[in-house]
């Protein structure tokens, strides 16, 4: 591939539609005559509802029609109609399906009406008795009954190899040590919302906030019985998802229903308050038991997680794959059991499984390498895996010693006093740390359309989404590239479900699955651009193969003569040129299972901990990423950096707290809920070493979504605890902990 | 929406007989407070009264060589003022320790007095919340409470007053100029907020009738020795734990007079001046400091999530005073 637009940080190519108002979020579609829904949640975590009484709503001029489990229309059907792309193994929850209510703040009833400040005055005029039960809310209190599901949703634990039990009993040193982290939520300034636009012959257009508009559609034609043309689902920009987005959420559900009944178009959009009705991070307890010999060789490692999940779906990620990953040990035995809870179920929340488990590891590691009297990275040195010994799989590429090396140095790790409590100024003890992490680098199946006009213009399309990270630029810089074109020729279109099919926009997958599928109309466009230029009388291509050639400059060259040439514009200004249109569907190479695919990361911290008072300052972050081809290093680099101040947040601040008098969730709102503000975020260092891998998938990119934020939380817990001499085992590390 | 009337206020007369007039109506000023607590349904006032053109929106020295804070001056204007910076800097380092530049420029002293508690079962309308409905019953006691009081609680609500401005009126000594049907009268800064005793759901001993017309502040600013340090969950924009605004007089390494309050633990900036007072003519040592907040925090009680503040609210009182003392390392 001729790199001209690879690996350039082209500026977003949306940007200055965002910056300027002019890109659209779902609740900012409009139709004649909208009517507007809001959500009635239930108070109660658990029981039934005795009645519900809208009278007093609906004698409001203006309010259209109040909708719950009582008036519900009759075609809703058995609840594996429900099932989305995304959902666990159980049964889905479907809204104003009956009087249960299963969750606290489920949603009870849609009032809608012809303005959103009346829709939310009724709503709170809506008299609900309910009969409550007991419900389980308290992690801790139900961790006894943790089982194994029938059914992971993500894959289930690795089975054991070596003899963990002996190698633990023999081993010179050892630890067991436990590690938790609670329920988080996703929160993106972008609240869910749908507008459902009715038009002619109740066809709907369908505006929603999702991270894959086909599942959306796929999920409506399903519970609404419904032809999957008459659903057409669109969501050009997307204010932040981080996985609460991968499942359709209810406002869609609850917006079509009033929408066909009322015949009318409906916006929903939720308050902040019910952004915490849904899917969250969950709650988990991880246990390990770890074994080295006095020279800190690993040899015997037992991880065991408890993770939250709901009374009716059995949500699981892949917590405890991380061991097999990133350390060489002989000996290892994991297990993952789930602990049900009167919840709503928990839903992937960027690095799913690997920002908790690699949280966990990353500290207990930290804690065996003390114990051994080792420096923590020689530790990570020393057990270095070359294998992916989860599936007995050599990795496609592994640059990790590259990152320890560059963060390291960037660092200054070398100057490090080992002893904790060795460094102070002033009220402040310092303390470094460091962790490493991966990420899978994962290829799914993805389809593209490409059309080149009669004007040279090329556009090409895939139903995914933009949630932020940059798929519109990346996209239209891998297509530009193809065929040699400048970026401003290039459209990408995304978030239409009538587009080319995508996979849903996670598991940091787009770029190397979209992005493959891009490069692979484009080639076909270029192999029928090579076809009409070989027609031309006196072609220097006549006799060439596509191999033979580059698209660089606008023109189709050959590549041992690059002098040589047709320019593109004078194959379309030839006669009878009509454009050319190209689809591909494209499926990731069967080869690529032969290896373990990850991206990695190494990130060294800078703390300062108040001796008296317990506050923590992340003062320094470098993060080093081995994360394959770097696309585009702008973009790239927000990635991680939006990963890094997650990871302080996760570190230090965010949790969501379950009062379990109540069974709710208390801290509802963005004033109690803390995320990282500007004055919590200090120096913060990029690093992507160079990583070459032509296995992963045909781009050589590993994607960046997820691999900046694993590594943070456990480098910040590991610095604390080097500052103060303290191990906090439960995040958020607050003051009140660290004091 | 719930239908209010809006009227605006021509003056303070005219102000104070239109909420005299309505039981439900309330005054609104930078809005920053009263309007979220209506979109959420947790106030819901009858009548708003727009006082924000009445002409209290200056900042003038007294008889008394102290300064008044007019009631509408906004929380920027104040912090940032000439006279605040050079002879009260205790006072603009706690106000800019709150909220955002954006919700300062909007925000009054006066509404800032009158804010409400941030107790999280206070803002959810499908929980019990006595200082909401009265007898309802409080969650937050068995529930959770990390931000909660440990200072003047009562069984029927442990909230905290969140302002931080008002700690440092609290230190300072200030008093509130309020006018009634029956004319004008003042009440100590110490006065103004109430314990939640039996009747949390209020909040000051301002009459529902009275309006907020100014702050005074007396002519000792202790500029030379002061400090505001505000504990919370992160760095910036989020309300303080504890917090606590020293002033100190100095005679050489004598103190002559100290002065301390404190925010994030009660239902009103909590001041104790006979603890000071152990202070009075005393060395300025860590030791004699540390006294002081032992004596300072007695009878605190911690309801679970928020024990930790007993020690830390000490931790903090001997670190204010230190800093007073030095005079460096603001926070
Ligand atoms: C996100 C957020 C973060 C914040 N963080 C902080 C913080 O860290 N620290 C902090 O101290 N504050 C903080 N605040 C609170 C902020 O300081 C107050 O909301 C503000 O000071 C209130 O002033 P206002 O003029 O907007 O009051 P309004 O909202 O207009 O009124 C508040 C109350 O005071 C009454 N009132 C107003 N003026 C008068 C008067 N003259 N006489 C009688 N009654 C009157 C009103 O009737 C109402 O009941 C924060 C607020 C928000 C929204
Ligand atoms: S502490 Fe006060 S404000 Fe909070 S729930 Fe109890 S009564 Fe309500």
């Amino acid at each position: 591939m001729i790199t001209n637009q690879i690996g350039k940080p082209a500026n977003r190519v949306d940007g200055r539609a965002k910056v300027t108002g002019e890109a659209k979020y779902a609740a900012e579609f409009s139709a004649p005559d909208l009517t507007y829904g809001f959500v009635v949640s239930s108070a109660i975590a658990k029981g039934r509802i005795k009645s519900i009484d809208a009278s007093q709503a609906l004698q409001l001029d203006g309010v259209l029609q109040v909708f719950t489990h009582e008036n519900r229309p009759g075609y809703i059907w058995g609840d594996k109609n429900y099932q989305d792309k995304d959902s666990p193994p159980g049964s889905p929850f479907r809204p104003l399906y009956d009087n249960e209510v299963q969750f606290s703040m489920q949603p009870i009833a849609l009032v809608v009406a012809d303005t959103f400040e009346l829709a939310r005055y009724a709503a709170s005029l809506v008299k609900v008795e309910y009969v409550t039960q007991e419900f389980d809310t308290d992690f801790e209190a139900n961790i006894g009954k943790a089982y194994v599901p029938e059914q992971y949703k993500s894959n289930p634990p690795p089975e054991p190899w070596g003899n963990p039990d002996e190698a633990l009993a023999s081993a010179a040193v050892k630890i067991e040590t436990e590690y938790a982290h609670p329920s988080e939520h996703h929160n993106p300034m972008e609240m869910h919302a749908s507008t459902v636009v009715w038009g002619d012959g109740g066809k709907m257009t369908i505006y929603d906030k999702v991270q894959g508009v086909q599942n959306s559609q796929q999920y409506i034609a399903k519970a609404f019985a419904l032809p999957m043309e008459e659903v057409h689902v669109i969501s050009p920009f997307v204010g932040g998802a981080f996985g609460s987005g991968l499942r359709p959420q209810y406002q869609l559900f609850l917006a079509v229903l009033a929408a066909r009944e009322l015949k009318r178009s409906v916006r929903v959009v939720l308050t902040r308050q019910q952004m915490f009705s849904f899917g969250h991070r969950p709650k988990t307890v991880q246990r390990f038991a770890l074994g080295a010999s006095t020279d800190g060789k690993l040899e015997a490692v037992m991880h065991d997680a408890f993770a939250e999940t709901s009374k009716f779906e059995d949500y699981s990620e892949n917590v405890v794959i991380w061991p097999g990953v990133l350390y060489h040990c002989d000996n290892v035995k994991v297990s993952h059991k789930l602990v049900a809870l009167d919840v709503y179920t928990p839903l992937d929340m960027r690095a799913p499984g690997g920002a908790t488990g690699i949280y966990a590891l990353e500290c207990a590691m930290d804690e065996l390498a003390y114990k051994v009297g080792m420096d923590p990275l020689e530790f990570r040195l020393k057990n270095y895996s070359e294998r992916d010994q989860n599936e007995d799989k050599p990795f496609s590429s592994k640059e990790l010693r590259e990152c320890y090396r560059q963060g390291a140095e960037k660092f200054g790790w070398n100057k490090r006093s080992k002893e904790p409590r060795s460094m102070r100024e002033g009220h402040n003890l310092i303390g470094w740390g460091m962790a490493h992490g991966a990420w899978e680098a994962t290829q799914k199946p993805a389809a593209a359309k490409a059309v080149l006009s009669a004007d040279g213009k090329l556009t090409v399309s895939c139903a995914t989404a933009d949630i932020g990270t940059g798929t519109y630029t990346v996209m239209t810089q891998i297509a530009a590239d193809t065929l040699g074109m400048p970026l401003e020729d290039v459209t990408f279109k995304l978030g239409d479900s009538s587009l080319p099919m995508s996979p849903l926009e996670g598991g940091s997958w787009t770029v190397s699955s979209v992005g493959s599928a891009v490069k692979a109309v484009c080639d076909k466009v270029g192999e029928k651009l090579l076809k009409l230029a070989q027609q031309m009388p006196g072609s220097p291509l006549a006799s060439v193969t596509f191999k033979d050639i580059i698209f660089a400059d606008g023109q189709i060259k050959l590549k041992n003569n690059p002098a040589q040439g047709v320019a593109v514009t004078d194959i379309i200004n030839q006669g009878g040129f009509e454009g050319i249109e190209e689809d591909v569907s494209n499926e990731p190479d069967k080869g690529q299972s032969n290896y373990g695919r990850y991206a990695h990361s190494a990130v060294f911290v800078e703390v300062k901990v108040d001796e008296d008072l317990g506050t923590v300052k992340v003062t320094r972050v470098v993060s080093a990423i081995a994360g394959g081809r770097i696309m585009n290093p702008k973009t790239a680099k927000s990635q991680i950096l939006g990963g890094v101040v997650w990871g302080i947040g996760m570190a230090m601040e965010e949790e969501t707290v379950m009062d379990n008098n109540l069974g709710r969730f208390m801290n509802h709102d963005l004033d109690k809920y803390h995320v990282p503000v500007n004055a919590d975020v200090h120096d913060i260092d990029v690093i992507f070493v160079e990583e070459n891998d032509d296995i992963v998938n045909p781009i050589g990119a590993k994607g960046l979504g997820e691999i900046g934020i694993v590594s943070v939380a456990p480098a910040i817990a590991n610095a604390v605890f080097h500052a103060t001499g303290k191990r906090v085992r439960d995040l958020p590390i607050t003051l009140d902990k660290a004091m | 929406m719930r239908s209010f009337n809006y009227t605006r206020a021509e003056d303070v007369g005219n102000a104070v007989s239109q909420v005299a007039a309505d039981k439900g109506a309330k005054f609104i000023a930078g809005g920053t407070n009263l309007l979220d607590l209506m979109k959420i349904q947790v106030m819901r006032p009858s009548r708003l009264v727009d006082i924000t053109r009445l002409a209290l929106d200056t900042i003038e020295e007294t008889d008394d060589g102290g300064l008044r804070l007019g009631a509408l001056v906004t929380n920027s204007d104040t912090a940032y003022h000439e006279q605040v910076e050079k002879r009260y800097p205790l006072l603009s380092h706690a106000i800019l320790a709150g909220a955002t530049a954006q919700l300062r420029n909007m925000a009054t002293d006066g509404g800032n007095l009158l804010q409400r508690t941030r107790c999280y079962y206070f803002y959810d309308t499908d929980t019990p919340c006595n200082k909401r409905e009265p007898g309802t019953g409080c969650s937050a006691i068995q529930g959770y409470n990390r931000d909660l009081a440990i200072l003047g609680t009562s069984e029927h609500c442990i909230a905290t007053h969140p302002s931080d401005m008002a700690v440092a009126l609290a230190a300072l000594e200030a008093t509130v100029r309020v006018t009634g049907p029956n004319g004008e009268r003042t009440i100590p800064l110490s006065e103004f907020h109430r314990l939640p005793g039996n009747t949390p759901h209020i909040d000051s001993n301002l009459g529902d009738d009275e309006i907020i017309t100014a702050i005074d502040l007396p002519a000792k600013g202790f500029a030379d020795h002061y400090t505001y340090i505000k504990l919370r969950d992160r760095a910036s924009y989020a309300f303080a734990l504890v917090s606590v605004a020293a002033a100190l007089d100095m005679e050489g390494d004598t103190i002559k007079e100290a002065r301390i309050a404190l925010g994030g633990v009660a239902h009103k900036p909590w001041r104790k001046p006979e603890a000071e007072a152990l202070l009075n003519g005393r060395q300025a040592t860590r030791e004699n400091f540390r006294k002081v907040a032992e004596a300072y925090i007695e009878g605190a009680k911690g309801y679970g999530d928020n024990d930790f503040k007993i020690e830390l609210a000490k931790r903090a009182i001997v670190r204010a005073l230190e800093q007073a003392l030095e005079m460096e390392e603001k926070s």
